[in-house]
């Protein structure tokens, strides 16, 4: 048993540490291609890949460190979408992702459909001969993808197929997170088949590496804005004295802190069983409580700001706005609450 | 990062678990499972179980007659121990007194009194809190004037737990009323048999009797049962503290209890259904067992540094706190789930002296184990206090 990084992963963390601080210097709340090559450049979306697919990670712990990292600072890049879920379907299915590494090409998962909610199998679009049809909703950051993959039925098995964005119908819209997202419709669109057989078992194991990384995410959001709710309390004087003297906010950030460390340790329970066979208990577990912990540490750090907690000019905004969200992917805090309790209480 | 035990970390659990299947007796097994209070005739001959194997100074160095455990030794023996229904070390010489000594105590102290906490010889409890000195235990008034080489000591201590069974106790007593009341406290160890104690037992909403009053009137304690230097007892005190919440988060406890709530919600009914099939009592389950998953890491953490050399910190007010709304919430649970049979008045002290009731031994416990555990909040510093020392320290507030 060790919590200790690694001399290696010591070393990432501090360089993108370093990197972040830099390029986030000036607060982005919107994609720039410049962090991307850069990113790219210092090898972070490597540390995504196993060596056998041309990177040099690809652990639940390289996830957990990355994406930590990223949410301190509130970075809306697509690496979830282009290295962690994209990415991670096409290296497991042996195809190449030399390009995805080098941050030449980016990836969108076109699998969410109108109506299926958080179920990762219901997915009603057909293909048949090489041709889909069907809709997609909510995929993030499809605009800026040259490439997406997209889950088909054909008869009974679920399928992936890579498709030119060119080559599809999308509707437009910005996530509330930074970023934007579409939906899509296929109609007769043309596809490349990634893999073979279903891949059903692909994509429940993509998503939950998706999933450890969104909340890794989460966590670095919630340390970010703790820091910057911690300096406020002790900044901001009303009645004569800072706020932060008063014992009932005092409290209420101690509560704070010890719920964000609750979620330090749910994602580093993800983090070393993301690959392993008691997978989606873990995935169950640590989504449900980060999404309990986010909500909480989200509204708190508005309410203890008070008014100046409201505007979109403050650097709170962005990453309240973020944390909100990650309860709008892969399931939330009720789905996984549910999923719990079929797998480890019932 | 890695979440594995090492080999040998292993190889200890098993040891551990062999040797609890060989020495541990089933009648004292018996009543823990079954939540019923242990003698002191029970406890001492646990300890005694225990000191033969030389497994019952966990917490100290081989020097003293200790394992020389580290933390994550200790971790495993606990998580095994309470897994087996083994009684809990009763913790005032062993985890609360003995630390202290080791630390601060003179050469003499040290050989006198540590060999007779490992026999048994002696039981100790703790004086600290006071009627007037709870949460603010810096304002204690109990008193001890030098005359010559003995203290006299008058006042009063409370919440003395197992007192009635203890032939020792190590006080705070106020040595000075100068300056701030930090300065002015000191740490004496007191013979309960010397004349002027008097100990009188309180009775708990429970119905049970785990702690006193003590009463001092006039006692004279010798010189030499000073532990450090005069007006330094705060200090000691506050080490003291920190050693106790080591083994705070109590996740041993919560895991036990969880599988014993599982165990009496799979085996109640709720109409056509077994009660843990009901989603809200299910959820409920959900979430305490989510939160102790998580907060079971967090104390492997914190344990993880303390055995790399780091020492306990304000960590140990997070594990306190999490720990104990976890426990009392699987507490609660209990009870609901044990549903009418939780009526009877199952005390301690009427045991053997009602009709039994007819329900099911497994919810005999229930009531009384959550009343009784509205003390995990209160003692050892209140959540409260729990709450401003993380503001202090780690927030900086």
């Amino acid at each position: 048993m060790n919590f200790e990084l690694s001399d290696e992963a010591r070393m990432l963390q501090d360089g993108l540490r370093r990197y972040l601080a830099d390029a986030y210097a000036r607060p982005l709340r919107e994609p720039s291609d410049t962090v991307w090559a850069g990113l790219a450049e210092m090898g972070v979306i490597g540390a995504l890949f196993p060596e056998e697919a041309g990177g040099f990670g690809g652990t639940g712990w390289d996830i957990a460190l990355v994406f930590e990292e990223l949410g301190r600072v509130g970075s809306p890049e697509p690496l979830l979408d282009t290295g962690v879920l994209s990415g991670g379907l096409v290296a497991a299915a042996g195809g190449d992702v030399e390009a995805v590494i080098a941050g030449g090409t980016r990836l969108a998962f076109a699998h969410g459909e109108p109506g299926g909610r958080y179920d990762p199998t219901r997915v009603d679009t057909r293909v048949e001969d090489g041709r889909l049809t069907g809709r997609k909703a909510v995929v993030a950051h499809a605009t800026s993808a040259d490439e997406l993959l997209v889950s088909a039925r054909e008869g009974e098995a679920l399928t992936l197929w890579r498709v030119d964005p060119d080559a599809v119908e999308m509707h437009d819209y910005p996530m509330t997170g930074g970023g934007f997202a579409a939906d899509i419709v296929l109609n007769d669109t043309p596809g490349e088949r990634l893999g073979e057989g279903d891949a059903t078992e692909a994509i429940v194991q993509a998503q939950a590496r998706a999933t450890l990384a969104l909340c890794a995410e989460a966590l670095g959001l919630m340390e970010r804005i703790r820091a910057l709710t911690t300096d406020y309390l002790k900044t901001r004087k009303q009645f004569g004295r800072p706020i932060g003297t008063f014992q009932v906010l005092q409290h209420r950030m101690a509560d704070l802190l010890i719920e964000i460390e609750q979620a330090r340790s749910a994602v580093v329970n993800l983090a070393g069983n993301v690959d392993g066979p008691d997978r989606d208990r873990h995935v169950a577990a640590t989504k449900n409580l980060i999404g309990e912990v986010a909500r909480l540490v989200a509204e708190e750090a508005i309410q203890m700001h008070g008014g100046i907690g409201m505007t979109d000019e403050y650097e709170l905004s962005h990453l309240v706005r973020r944390l909100t969200m990650v309860d709008h992917r892969f399931g939330d805090t009720l789905y996984h609450l549910e999923r719990f309790i079929r797998l480890a209480v019932a | 990062m890695n979440l594995d035990y090492t080999d040998d970390q292993k190889a200890f659990r098993q040891e551990v678990r062999e040797f609890l299947a060989a020495e541990l007796p089933a009648r004292l097994s018996d009543k823990v499972r079954a939540g019923q209070a242990l003698s002191k005739a029970d406890h001492e001959e646990w300890h005694a179980i225990l000191n033969a194997r030389g497994w019952l100074a966990g917490n100290w160095p081989k020097e003293f007659g200790g394992t020389g455990w580290d933390a994550v030794e200790r971790h495993i023996f606990e998580e095994e121990t309470t897994a087996a229904h083994a009684p809990r070390i009763v913790p005032f010489g062993l985890h609360m007194l003995g630390p202290v000594l080791q630390k601060f105590g003179s050469k003499a102290q040290q050989d006198h009194w540590l060999p007779r906490i490992l026999s048994g010889e002696d039981w100790w409890c703790q004086g600290y809190s006071e009627p007037g000195a709870g949460s603010d235990l810096a304002s204690l008034k109990c008193e001890a004037v030098r005359d010559e080489d003995h203290y006299v000591v008058n006042g009063q201590k409370t919440w003395t737990t197992l007192g009635q069974h203890a032939n020792m106790i190590f006080c705070l007593v106020r040595t000075s009323k100068e300056g701030k009341p930090q300065e002015g406290i000191s740490f004496l160890l007191i013979d309960m048999e010397s004349p002027g104690v008097e100990v009188r037992p309180i009775t708990l909403l429970d119905g049970g009797v785990e702690v006193n009053e003590v009463w001092f009137s006039d006692v004279r304690v010798p010189a030499e049962n000073l532990v450090g230097d005069e007006n330094k007892g705060w200090t000691y005190a506050k080490y003291l503290l920190t050693h106790e919440r080591t083994n705070i988060a109590g996740v041993g406890f919560a895991n036990a209890g969880l599988q014993s709530l599982k165990r009496i919600a799979r085996a109640e009914r709720d109409g056509d259904r077994a009660l843990i099939e009901n989603p809200h009592f299910a959820a409920r389950i959900a979430r305490v067992e989510i939160d102790l998953m998580a907060m079971a890491t967090t104390n492997l953490r914190v344990v993880s540094a303390a055995a790399a050399g780091q020492a306990p910190g304000p960590e140990s007010s997070m594990l306190k706190l999490k720990g104990t709304v976890i426990r009392q919430e699987i507490n609660a649970l209990t009870k609901a789930a044990v549903g009418p049979w939780a009526i009877p008045f199952q005390s301690e002290a009427l045991e053997g002296a009602n009709e039994p009731s007819a329900g099911p031994d497994y919810a005999m416990p229930a009531t009384r184990t959550y009343l009784n555990n509205r003390k995990l909040s209160i003692y050892g510093g209140s959540n409260e206090v729990q709450r401003s020392i993380i503001a202090k320290t780690m927030l900086e507030l």
